[in-house]
């Protein structure tokens, strides 16, 4: 049952990452990756609601929202990917500044979420 | 092909994530340890990406769902932003903080490194045969 949950999770998860990304970066033409940031840190809250709310959420919904939305809807390799891109193209700043903001938006978005469930 | 896009990503996903559910199932990390499994998981998959963005642009001219089952699927699937957070942001609850930055500062740094090295070792490779 938890194996269907996060593949349930997951098969929702990662093509609405895809569209998201696609949805904001057509509004950004700037360098920086809007899209993947705002999966990332939208997956941090949904992750930190559900932490919040542990032990009210049963066993198989948080297998589908935790490891399986959450976790497709968030990615480190496209993260990576694009700061070492950025980097590689001359915009180092942009490169670091996307590789911190990510990790304190997280961080802020995770104990926030946590915060409204507690 | 919008939809068939869509499909293989959502296929990708489900495959992606399933691997990175088993690899937690089998090395489960110990309350207030080192989340080694979503660390490896994640340094392995940006490796991956690294391989996979140089040989699906800048080496072959692959079918055009190679890239979005494989990439924003199966990789994106497997690897975890959301995770990799909310398991630094409990060991800060438990009052960790040295394993906590140590754990998000060695992530990104190594995943960063295995990104960069194996797109720079493909490349390698490539220019080589």
């Amino acid at each position: 049952m938890s194996w269907l949950m996060v593949a349930l999770g997951a098969g929702v998860g990662a093509p609405l990452r895809y569209l998201v990304d696609r949805a904001v970066q057509s509004r950004h033409d700037i360098g920086f990756p809007w899209g993947t940031f705002t999966v990332n840190i939208a997956a941090c809250a949904v992750l930190g609601l559900l932490t919040g709310a542990s032990t009210a959420v049963p066993g198989t919904l948080a297998h589908l929202i935790g490891p399986g939305l959450c976790g497709a809807l968030s990615t480190y390799s496209t993260f990576s990917y694009e700061t070492v891109h950025l980097a590689r193209t001359g915009a180092k700043v942009l490169a670091l500044t996307n590789a911190i903001v990510s990790v304190v938006a997280g961080l802020i978005a995770a104990v926030a979420g946590q915060a409204l469930t507690a | 092909m919008r939809t068939r896009i869509i499909a293989a990503i959502a296929l990708g996903g489900i495959i992606g994530a399933c691997a990175r559910y088993g690899a937690s199932l089998l090395w489960p990390t110990p309350a207030g340890g080192f989340p080694w499994t979503t660390f490896w998981v994640n340094v392995t998959g940006c490796a991956a990406m690294g391989v996979l963005m140089v040989v699906a642009t800048e080496i072959l001219t692959p079918h055009p769902l190679v890239r979005p089952f494989l990439g924003t699927g199966v990789l994106g699937g497997y690897t975890t932003f959301s995770t990799y957070i909310v398991d630094a942001q409990q060991l800060l609850d438990a009052g960790r903080l040295v394993t906590a930055l140590l754990y998000l500062v060695a992530t990104l740094v190594t995943a960063l490194l295995a990104t960069q090295a194996a797109a720079a070792l493909t490349r390698r490779v490539a220019v080589r045969r």
